[in-house]
């Protein structure tokens, strides 16, 4: 219970005492009937004391609020009402008592009120609890920087700290603002900000980002980016503001809750004067009518829809996925298009050597392509000596042919290397590599000694996402601007529906503006991109997607749903949050609402009584909320692969 | 002028959406959203009569549920 604010705390003993209080005169009442106590007429006034002293405890707050509400001029408040309901019970009781009937009725009154505040309580401390697992995101706010000026370090506010200057992080410490590591190496800690658990290595002339946790040594960091600017503020806006963007089914629910009071109410009113007027039997119909202002107030169903986004929301960043809004989470649920990016996004964006033919010869290939390729600057030369990892022999001379390759010559040894022209014009005899992608073949003095297939790496979990996708009757669609041959044979590696090759960089929204106007009403297109030169793709698309999101601004501001990390698997991931967070939106809506009516209806009819009435209004509210808070579960369990969880 | 406000101890989910409704009434507000699960409000109003608007709108709040105050 050490979680609860004093306040919270405070009402809860009082709802215990008062609890305790009411069990134990309920109790005496029905074994020995307090009313006889004392006997004779005015016999009902010894219960009725009791019993009003236990709700004067439990319900003096809810009493005053109804007071000063009704005086604001709120008539459909729900403290007001319920206060009338309650009121009500007793007069009624009282009436009873000084007529001469048998007693009852008290004990209702003081239930009411009693599992009320119950109720209330339990709602405060579940939202509280789901506001607390959200901050905790919010860790990230560095409250301090140390900053180097004149030779000594100052503690600053972050925002006071210029473009320029030079902060120092101890380890330990949050990093305050974006900027370039001029001093020292270190281990940093970014889960807050990924959801990646694994530390990253940084040392001098590594770019750093704000919020991420320096793990063990001193550093010296040159800040670029000034506080309000720096990831750390980017993405606490966003969150603050997530809450902002009200999903469809949150605004139904409050219009709901607008007409659902006074209707209620009304209902009520009629209730307790037509069938008392055509019956004369005015004690039950004014009975059932204050059981239905039991059931008046809306804010179990009212709490609960935003309770679910908010859980949804929270749980999806607890994975290092921020989502923008509530609405953004709704719409992703029915999101079943789904287009891809292909370079940097299906793939690793990087050249590397995937095959070298005949493999049993792997290392003499590379080495002769390493001699070859020793000074170039070009992506395959650089992408052939990281395959090689050592030093290559020097003293050849390199004569580079543009278009076909390089010719690498030390006395009588030559070494060329390069595409088939090559081989062609020189005369040698080569294999052709089966593979797609960039071929580089290599001979050594006219006989041909084998080859490498270079090619830009599928991520690993391209595949297991995009098979999780299409299970969930979901289409994929693959853009790229590589040549059909290797766009085919990439989607068919990968696994998608359908792919666009050939593309120039423009082309894409213009593809993306195509999709969208062919696709059904129904359909929700999202496209997935790593953030870099897709802005305008990312905004026009109905919910745009960027990976990789820490340190891209554009991707952050542009995307709706911001991956932090570039795990592909985040995206299925936070599919199966949006779909268990509108399956429980969607059970707490109806669910309530059956309950409602159904009280209502039955308490119409006389065949439940306040008690029922009261369980009712606040078990919905309890189950309702515990089904809210369900959204927030781990979703490791579903699947084996999914992303580390951040603590 | 876009600016957010926290309010303390806003307790019931309905009383957020009753003041929202409120608050949007108000002459000179352009839009206002009340976050129940973040306790903000984020108000985009007339810039030059910002304050008076505000003024109004903690009325508007108090009126809905006394307990609940904006943080300005």
């Amino acid at each position: 219970m050490k979680s609860l604010s004093k306040k919270e705390r405070k009402n809860l003993i009082r709802i215990i005492i008062a609890l305790a209080a009411f069990v134990i005169v309920f109790a005496l009442d029905k074994i020995i009937t307090l009313a006889e106590v004392f006997g004779g007429e005015g016999g009902w006034l010894f219960p009725f004391a009791l019993y009003l002293v236990i709700y004067l405890v439990i319900g003096y707050d809810v009493l005053w609020r109804a007071v000063t509400n009704i005086c604001h001029g709120q008539v459909f408040d729900e403290n007001f009402l319920m206060c009338i309901a309650t009121v009500g019970a007793f007069a009624l009781a009282i009436y009873r008592g000084v007529t001469g009937q048998a007693i009852e009725g008290f004990d209702e009154a003081c239930a009411v009120l009693l599992f009320y505040q119950v109720g209330e309580f339990f709602q405060t401390y579940a939202t509280g609890k789901s506001r607390k697992s959200i901050s905790k995101l919010m860790d990230i706010r560095p409250d301090y920087a140390n900053v180097l000026r004149g030779g000594r370090t100052e503690r600053v506010y972050p925002d006071e700290v210029a473009v320029g200057e030079t902060i120092v992080v101890n380890p330990g410490e949050k990093v305050p603002m974006d900027g370039i590591v001029v001093k020292g190496q270190t281990t940093l800690d970014t889960k807050a900000l990924t959801g990646e658990s694994l530390p990253r290595d940084i040392g001098e002339g590594c770019e750093i980002i704000s919020g991420s946790v320096n793990m063990t040594s001193q550093i010296e960091v040159e800040v670029k980016k000034e506080f309000y600017d720096s990831t750390v503020s980017k993405i606490l806006d966003l969150v603050e503001n997530a809450a902002a963007q009200k999903s469809k089914a949150e605004n139904f629910i409050t219009k709901f809750a607008k007409y659902y009071t006074p209707i209620v109410v009304i209902v009520a009113a009629l209730l307790a004067v037509v069938p008392g007027l055509v019956t004369g039997d005015w004690s039950t119909w004014i009975y059932r009518a204050l059981s239905f202002l039991v059931v008046s107030c809306p804010c179990a169903l009212v709490i609960s829809i935003p309770l679910s986004f908010f859980a949804g929301i929270g749980a999806a960043s607890r994975y290092g996925i921020l989502v923008k809004g509530s609405n953004y989470l709704e719409k992703f649920n029915n999101a079943d298009i789904f287009v891809f990016d292909k370079t940097g996004t299906l793939t690793k964006g990087n050249f590397a050597v995937t095959e070298v033919l005949p493999a049993d010869k792997k290392e003499e290939v590379l080495a002769l392509a390493a001699v070859a390729e020793k000074d170039s600057a070009h992506p395959i030369a650089v992408s052939i000596r990281e395959c090689y990892g050592k030093e290559a022999a020097g003293g050849y001379t390199l004569t580079n042919i543009a278009g076909h390759g390089v010719v690498a010559s030390k006395g009588g040894d030559v070494i060329c290397c390069g595409n088939e022209k090559l081989m062609r014009d020189k005369g040698i005899d080569f294999k052709e590599h089966p593979g797609v992608g960039t071929v580089v073949y290599v001979a050594r003095n006219g006989k041909f000694e084998g080859s490498l297939l270079i090619a830009d790496q599928i991520k690993e979990e391209a595949a297991p996402m995009v098979r999780e996708l299409t299970d969930m009757g979901c289409a994929t669609v693959m853009l790229t601007g590589d040549n059909d041959a290797i766009a085919s044979r990439v989607a068919a590696q990968i696994g998608v529906t359908s792919y666009k090759a050939s593309l120039l960089p423009q082309d894409k929204v213009t593809e993306v503006e195509k999709m969208l106007a062919a696709k059904k009403d129904g359909d929700v297109l999202c496209f997935v991109g790593d953030g870099i030169n897709d802005a305008p793709v990312l905004m026009r698309s109905d919910i745009g997607i960027a990976m990789g999101g820490v340190g891209s601004d554009a991707a952050i501001e542009a995307a709706d749903i911001v991956l932090m990390h570039d795990q592909l698997k985040g995206i299925s991931l936070a599919k199966r949050i949006a779909r268990k967070t509108m399956a429980i939106v969607k059970e707490n809506i109806v669910f309530s609402l059956v309950i409602k009516i159904a009280i209502l209806a039955l308490s119409a009819l006389g065949i439940t009584n306040m008690w029922f009435a009261v369980f009712g209004d606040v078990g919905v509210a309890v189950l309702a909320i515990l089904n809210a808070m369900r959204v927030n579960s781990n979703y490791h369990k579903k699947s084996p692969g999914a992303l580390p969880e951040a603590a | 002028m876009k600016k957010t406000f926290r309010m303390r101890d806003l307790d019931c989910a309905n009383c957020a959406a009753k003041m929202e409704r409120a608050i949007n009434k108000i002459d000179g507000v352009n839009q206002a959203t009340i976050s129940f699960m973040t306790q903000k409000l984020i108000i985009d109003a007339d810039e030059a009569r910002f304050e008076e608007i505000m003024e109004q709108v903690v009325k508007a709040c108090k009126k809905v549920e006394s307990g609940c105050e904006i943080v300005r």
